[in-house]
């Protein structure tokens, strides 16, 4: 069974969500990222979506934007996230990793190369923004070979029909985006996510994300009442911006937050049963 | 005057059957988007499907580019330049005498349009040079339509006429910050300004780039210009022409001229991209020349990127064609080798930009001044009985100042 299997199965056996941090890996500085990837797990994070920087980041808004600046910066690329990720499992190999960016580095590094690379590095899934299924054939046949879960992205747009199509290509889970805009966007509706992902579980059994939108702890635990899994980005990107030059800062402050979106989670599933 | 070594008899291929109805040629295009825009991409194909082949439709374009645009635009023989250098006919099509001063308007009012069909109250674009922003801010005027252009801050300081204009016209230029600060960046700012706002929100690419069917309906609606000047050529000369030379941006001029005679065997094509201060310097924007097939704005083509896989920072003295990537079509044209790709740098273009200006009494557009500046040489190296028609895409008002700026003139 996949790490991201495992993951969800023992979350659903302990009634509990998941809360899946996302940072983009190398900011502020490439030193950080492996520490703060534990601590956060240690703050009750169950997944670590790590972005993988890309120059022109055309889905997301611009805390995010300047988070891939900041680590590119830093001169990160691929190979230097995937032996972020390496590391991170010498200590940790239980909680997965799920790569999240753009299409052109890893098509740049080739499918095959960056699946076989990703899979011997311990990434447990990829999440490629700019790559809806109709393009990813050859993209997902090669992930599946290297048992890389491929995730991809539903809409409150998204069609029934194209609802399908996704949950045939995805695996893992899929990521409900739970707005239109780009990421950091504000305005969150949990009455309609919640009704979307009804219409999204008729379809399909795969756990479901759902992410855009969540700030703090009242979000979080709003949208975990609904969701198997809750997405921050934005807010934890936040936390680094504001301390830049002082990762000590850093961890407390996105663990403080991690943590207290853990509690109010963990609550409302105990009121559930 | 070189000649491609391929095999392929490019009068028997169909070419309105590309791209395919994924969107694909060869390789390259397709709809590499964010499924958040998914569904807005999918009512825009079905809607141009739709309207396409409607006689209503097209009557309606036609109509305003004939009274609105003032086209046909004319195919002027320049003599005197011709003559001075002593080598093919030359032959301008006059995309700079359009209502506002380049090709751009084509496209722009096609797009227009169907936004109106669409039921879209409010238009967003990107802009480089500002020609495509001006026409899109216009034909939002025109239309009684609210418009957004986004322009990089780079390109908002170079390019301040059209910035102007463009506030005349009652748009609003939001300029862009992030990245290098020029057209990719504009580009990515008006995605994300679509993603948001998809419901009352028409994007207007400016290029034959983004993901499909955009690369389709933007050469549709460019195509205009080379079906008007395969006719005025052979009224005028009783033949087709020997070369075509149009410069690339993100292609959509030089496709509009090339569209319409790709299955005409014996006319060389010649797309020029900027080589900025040389190809080998790494400061220039010709992914055609210089860069390799990876995935950017929607589509598959051939980029500048690192070896990361980060798009690079473009340089050219001509902000419509500082971009790293380049319309998915060309890609395939250059591919299959129905299309030649060269390059121009910064100084050879600004001689062009003289030279046109001082012979025939004509100031192009900078980006122009590239096919210009091709089209030079390439005459001198054919023979008076020859003649190739270059693409004049846009009157050079706007870049005036960058021009005295450059030769220390202060205006
Ligand atoms: C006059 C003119 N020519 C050419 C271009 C380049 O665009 P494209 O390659 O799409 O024709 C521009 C773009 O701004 C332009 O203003």
């Amino acid at each position: 069974m996949s790490r991201l299997a495992r993951c969800f199965e023992n979350l659903k056996a302990n009634n509990k969500t998941a809360l899946i941090p996302y940072i983009a890996a190398g900011d502020p500085d490439l030193s950080v990222t492996v520490p703060l990837m534990h601590h956060m797990v240690k703050q009750g994070a169950n997944i670590i979506e790590l972005g993988v920087p890309f120059s022109d980041p055309s889905a997301d808004g611009p805390t995010i934007q300047l988070s891939m600046e900041r680590a590119l910066a830093q001169h990160i690329s691929v190979l230097k996230v995937l032996a972020m990720v390496k590391e991170f499992r010498q200590t940790n190999t239980d909680t997965p990793v799920v790569l999240m960016g753009y299409l052109n580095p890893i098509e740049k590094m080739g499918y095959a190369t960056f699946a076989t690379a990703a899979n011997e590095a311990g990434v447990d899934g990829v999440l490629t923004v700019d790559l809806p299924p109709e393009e990813s054939d050859d993209f997902v046949k090669e992930m599946k070979a290297n048992k890389l879960d491929c995730i991809f992205l539903i809409a409150p747009t998204t069609i029934e029909s194209r609802i399908s199509k996704i949950a045939e290509y995805g695996s893992g889970f899929l990521y409900y985006v739970s707005l239109k805009g780009v990421t950091g966007s504000s305005i969150l509706d949990v009455e309609a996510v919640a009704q979307k992902l009804e219409q999204i579980r008729s379809i399909t059994a795969l756990p479901l994300a759902v992410g855009f939108g969540i700030k703090d702890e009242a979000s979080a635990t709003a949208v975990g009442k609904v969701a198997d899994a809750v997405v921050v980005g934005s807010a934890i990107v936040k936390k680094i911006e504001a301390n830049t030059d002082d990762s000590g800062k850093i961890m407390q402050e996105i663990g403080d937050l991690l943590l207290s979106m853990r509690k109010g989670m963990d609550n409302m599933t105990q009121e559930k049963v | 005057m070189s000649s491609t070594n391929n095999t392929t008899d490019f009068s028997a291929i169909n070419w309105a059957e590309f791209p395919n109805e994924a969107g694909h040629f060869g390789i390259h295009g397709g709809c590499f988007a964010a499924e958040t825009l998914m569904e807005a991409i999918d009512l825009l194909r079905d809607a141009y499907f739709k309207l396409k082949d409607d006689p209503a439709f097209q009557a309606e374009f036609d109509d305003d580019l004939r009274h609105y645009v003032g086209r046909p635009s004319p195919l002027y023989h320049a003599k005197r330049w011709s003559k001075e250098l002593g080598g093919a006919q030359i032959y301008l099509k006059r995309e700079d005498l359009n209502h506002t001063g380049a090709h751009k308007i084509n496209n722009t009012i096609g797009q227009a349009l169907l936004a109106k069909h669409m039921g879209k109250t409010r238009i967003i674009a990107e802009t480089g040079a500002g020609q495509h922003g001006v026409a899109s801010a216009t034909i939002a005027a025109r239309l009684g339509l609210e418009c957004v252009v986004y322009m990089g801050e780079v390109d908002v300081a170079r390019q301040a006429p059209n910035v102007y204009r463009m506030k005349l016209l009652g748009a609003e230029v939001r300029p862009v910050s992030s990245g290098s600060k020029t057209l990719k960046d504009a580009l990515n700012e008006a995605m994300r300004d679509w993603v948001t706002n998809v419901d009352d929100t028409f994007y207007i690419i400016g290029t034959v780039a983004g993901p499909h069917p955009y690369p389709l309906l933007v050469r549709d609606f460019q195509c205009v210009v080379g079906r008007e000047a395969r006719e005025q050529i052979q009224e005028q000369t009783g033949r087709l022409p020997d070369a075509l030379v149009a410069c690339v941006g993100g292609g959509s001029n030089a496709i509009g001229l090339f569209h319409p005679f790709l299955a005409d065997e014996s006319v060389e094509i010649y797309g020029v991209e900027a080589a900025g201060n040389g190809l080998e310097t790494g400061q220039h924007a010709a992914p055609l020349c210089k860069g390799q097939p990876g995935v950017l704005h929607g589509n598959r083509t051939y980029l500048m990127d690192d070896e990361d896989g980060q798009i690079i920072e473009t340089h050219s003295v001509s902000a419509g064609l500082d971009y790293p990537g380049v319309g998915p079509e060309h890609s395939w044209l250059k591919d299959i080798g129905r299309a030649n790709y060269v390059a121009i740098t910064d100084d050879e273009a600004l001689n062009a930009f003289h030279a046109l200006t001082r012979i025939e009494g004509i100031i192009p557009a900078l980006e122009s001044s590239h096919a210009l500046a091709y089209g030079m040489k390439l005459a001198a190296s054919m023979s008076p009985d020859q003649q190739i028609i270059i693409n004049l895409s846009g009157r050079g008002d706007k870049d005036i100042n960058t021009v005295a700026a450059l030769e220390g003139i202060t205006l």
